[in-house]
């Protein structure tokens, strides 16, 4: 007798799987092993990884660095925001508080450099505008990533993590020069986000 | 003639102890504890009420977000926002799964409540802890959402409300076990316990490694809100997440039993295969306890060794039981169809399949929406590197509208049609509504989600009261398709909404005012009132094993099936590599 859900089987109900049974067990198993092979391929072979070196921080400690990368680089200012040209290669900081992204970063096109994700109050979320990059900002930790901006424009940080009242306020925003740009030279104060420009 | 014995009924019934503490059902000849018929009708009305809250919330979120209208202002945009999460992921869902859990060990094994004045107790604390997050929420003194990441703070109140729910649910999903001890011990069944209880004892078990964590977070939350102790903004979200993914694998543990549950009482589908269905369920339990991963894939506290190894071993394996599971239900309908004479060419069984009937149409839904947007979305979001670009945007509320709402809501639903004259007792009113309600539902919601996640796409954020950044310092315009996109995913989202509504409106006026079903269960009395599988009972006849069905080529005896799980695996496999591609173009980042 066959049974249906709500039967309860006789012993011997422990019998060799239909023949299309097993034939989906194996697509579905090699699939899920094609899932977990492309990870560790793509940290091998593919260009955008969450890796990044991780470390500890007190958030004072945080600011601090902040603040020092700021005065070291700073080249203007906007909306009352810093900004920030630090050369290529450097070790670069966007700090995350209610409700800023601190500070403006102006970068070279396709020039690597580390920056350093962290909040100095509650959680964050980076979001890069128009391009859908993201990660968390968690406060008392360190994320530092290595990127390469490999197209100029002038982008936007948006917080996606909700981070009190004012989370909707939070946009920070990120210049990338074309390729040997002047540091120092004006900044376009009210470029459209993103574009062709 | 269909090859089909009748009568194993019997059998069970005789073997219940007669007493005044049971009833006999007369349709499925199930005697039922009248405990268990109480405990499940408090625990599905608590279910409703937290549905219509939840259903109110998100109604109001949803004309917020849709920026046409911006309904709400910030402060209470989030707090609904709040109000939202909880009554449907927390409350609804959970109160709903403690009647499932009831129904499935002394309903479906005719068996007393082990316990029944402590089920009381476990329900009174679930009520009690949510009553106190409610007035929390609603008084504005826990505007953290429903994964309050610490260290934004709520009141201790709400923490201590969430406990109080937890240690509630816990007690039930005690006595779920001791039920299925007494039920052993009092030979209440022959053989082992039916597929759908083994799958709600698979939600239990994780239940219980769910609700461990869920003590191990909010108790020094709790105490950290008074001021007592300090708690890792990380740490948190390792361990909150350790609670908030097993809970959807209760979830989906649950729904997957259901659709068992569905297709036996709708069309009398049979289990394909015993052992493959059971060891699926169980993979459920061994490979999910670290899937909490997939929440920290671009999270700074974890290297990328932890984040492969927890997504892939661990997740994979769960992907892989629900793909069975998402071969042996709707396998399990052709093949109980074909064995009851459907036997016409490959989709025969299909089209002649009870589309009118709500408990078959909300399975089939259920399965096909989670399956094809949930479970697609799910799994390719939740890999490391493709996270980079879904990661708080709103293709995630999108995805788990596909899955939680349009797979195990939907299920729920379809459920609820036969629970209120198999449990209630009573005829389901606005009969001919019931039979569009998971038509309208899912198609609203399937709308809805999908133009969610488009949205995401774009890299519209979640959690956001106004896109249109007008307090910002400076301007960002998303591109006019956006505004297009989430018009869409409005009008399906109220479409939803109307669904939801409808099945409150069936449900309430069925239990308060409905009709009573009365001792005659032929198909004359209840035409047109219930749903048919009540007074056709199929899941009563059993076919026999000795007739074998055709074999249709290479695609074997359940051929439909097999070609709707190639359509899946090949969208899977196109949406999957899409997203590797749309990856590649973003700045690179390592
Ligand atoms: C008609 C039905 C529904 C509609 C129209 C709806 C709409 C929405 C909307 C617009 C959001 C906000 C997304 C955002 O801004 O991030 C949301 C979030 C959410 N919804 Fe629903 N929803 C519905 C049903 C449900 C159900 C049945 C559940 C659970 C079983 C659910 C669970 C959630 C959760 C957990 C969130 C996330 C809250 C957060 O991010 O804190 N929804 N919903
Ligand atoms: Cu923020
Ligand atoms: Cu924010």
């Amino acid at each position: 007798m066959h049974t249906t859900g709500v039967t309860s089987p006789l012993a011997g109900w422990w019998k060799p799987a239909h023949r299309s049974e097993k034939i989906w067990a194996t697509v579905a198993f090699v699939w899920c092993m094609v899932l977990f092979a492309m990870m560790p391929f793509w940290h091998l072979k593919g260009g955008q990884n969450p890796s990044g070196t991780r470390a500890r921080v007190e958030p004072e400690a945080f600011r601090a660095r902040v603040t020092e990368f700021v005065e070291e680089y700073r080249v203007g200012e906007a909306s009352g925001i810093p900004i920030v040209a630090p050369p290529p290669g450097s070790d670069i900081y966007l700090m995350g508080q209610m409700w800023l992204w601190y500070p403006v970063l102006r970068l070279q096109q396709d020039a690597e450099y580390t920056l350093h994700l962290s909040s100095v109050d509650v959680n964050h979320g980076f979001n890069l505008y128009p391009f859908n990059v993201n990660f968390q900002v968690v406060p008392g930790y360190d994320y530092a990533l290595s990127i390469t901006p490999t197209e100029a424009g002038d982008f936007r940080v948006v917080c996606n993590e909700f981070c009190g009242v004012g989370h909707h306020a939070m946009l920070g925003r990120i210049i990338v020069d074309p390729p040997g740009t002047q540091v120092g030279s004006a900044v376009p104060e009210a470029a459209v986000p993103g574009g062709e420009s | 003639m269909s090859p089909v014995a009748s009568g194993s009924a019997d059998a069970t019934a005789s073997t219940s102890p007669a007493s005044s503490l049971f009833r006999t059902c007369p349709s499925t000849g199930l005697s039922v504890h009248r405990s268990a018929d109480a405990l499940i009708k408090a625990n599905a009305v608590v279910a409703t009420v937290a549905l219509l809250i939840g259903g109110i919330a998100a109604i109001l979120v949803l004309l917020t977000r849709w920026q046409a209208v911006h309904l709400l202002d910030a402060v209470w945009f989030y707090r609904v926002l709040t109000i939202h999460g909880m009554n449907m992921l927390i409350f609804f869902i959970l109160f709903f799964e403690m009647a499932v859990l009831y129904f499935a060990s002394a309903v479906l094994l005719n068996c007393r409540v082990a316990a029944p004045r402590l089920g009381w107790v476990g329900f009174a604390l679930m009520v009690v802890g949510a009553g106190m997050v409610e007035w929390m929420m609603i008084s504005g003194r826990a505007d953290v959402l429903f994964t309050s990441y610490v260290p934004l703070r709520a009141d201790p109140p709400f923490y201590l409300g969430v406990i109080l729910f937890a240690v509630g649910a816990l007690v039930v999903v005690g006595i779920f076990f001791a039920t299925l001890v007494v039920a052993r011990r009092e030979r209440t069944y022959e053989g082992s316990v039916p597929l759908v209880t083994f799958g709600a004892l698979t939600a239990a078990i994780i239940a219980v490694i769910t609700l461990v964590h869920g003590a191990a977070i909010y108790i020094p939350t709790y105490l950290w809100s008074l001021g007592l102790m300090d708690v890792d903004p990380q740490i948190y979200r390792l361990v909150w997440w350790g609670l908030g993914h097993s809970s959807q694998q209760i979830n989906v543990a649950a729904m997957v039993s259901i659709w068992y549950l569905l297709g036996a009482l709708s069309v009398g589908a049979v289990v394909v295969n015993e052992k493959i269905s059971r060891t699926a369920f169980v993979l459920y339990i061994a490979f999910i306890s670290m899937a909490s991963a997939h929440h920290l894939l671009v999270d700074p506290g974890f290297g990328p060794t932890w984040k492969v190894v927890n997504t892939s071993y661990f997740m994979y394996m769960a992907v892989m039981a629900s793909m069975l599971h998402g071969f042996t239900v709707p396998a399990g309908v052709e093949m109980g169809m074909r064995l009851r004479g459907f036997t016409q060419g490959i989709f025969g069984w299909l089209r002649r399949a009870p589309w009118g009937d709500p408990g078959f149409s909300a399975l089939v839904l259920s399965v096909v929406v989670f399956g094809f947007v949930g479970g697609i979305t799910g799994v390719t979001f939740g890999t490391e590197q493709i996270n980079i670009i879904a990661h708080n945007t709103l293709r995630i509320p999108g995805h788990f509208h596909a899955t939680v709402v349009s797979g195990t809501a939907m299920a729920f639903m379809g459920i609820t049609y036969y629970v209120i004259p198999l449990i209630f007792r009573k005829r389901v009113a606005f009969y001919g509504l019931a039979r569009w309600q998971p038509y309208v539902f899912s198609i609203g919601m399937l709308i809805f989600s999908m133009a969610m996640t488009f949205a995401g796409s774009f890299g519209v954020p979640r959690r956001h009261w106004d896109i249109t950044f007008p307090d910002a310092p400076f301007e960002l315009a998303y591109s006019p398709a956006v505004d297009l996109v989430i018009g869409v995913m409005a009008i399906g989202g109220l479409i939803g909404a109307v669904g939801g509504g409808m099945y409150i409106l069936i449900t309430v006026t069925s239990v308060f005012f409905g009709k009573p079903l009365g001792q005659d269960f032929s198909e004359a009395a209840l035409e047109g009132s219930v749903p048919p599988g009540v007074y056709t009972r199929p899941f009563l006849e059993l076919p026999t094993e000795d007739v074998e069905l055709e074999e249709h080529g290479r695609l074997g005896q359940m051929p439909g099936t097999m070609i709707l799980v190639s359509i899946f695996m090949a969208a899977f496999v196109v949406y999957y590599f899409v997203n590797w591609k749309l990856l590649s173009f973003v700045w690179k980042v390592g």
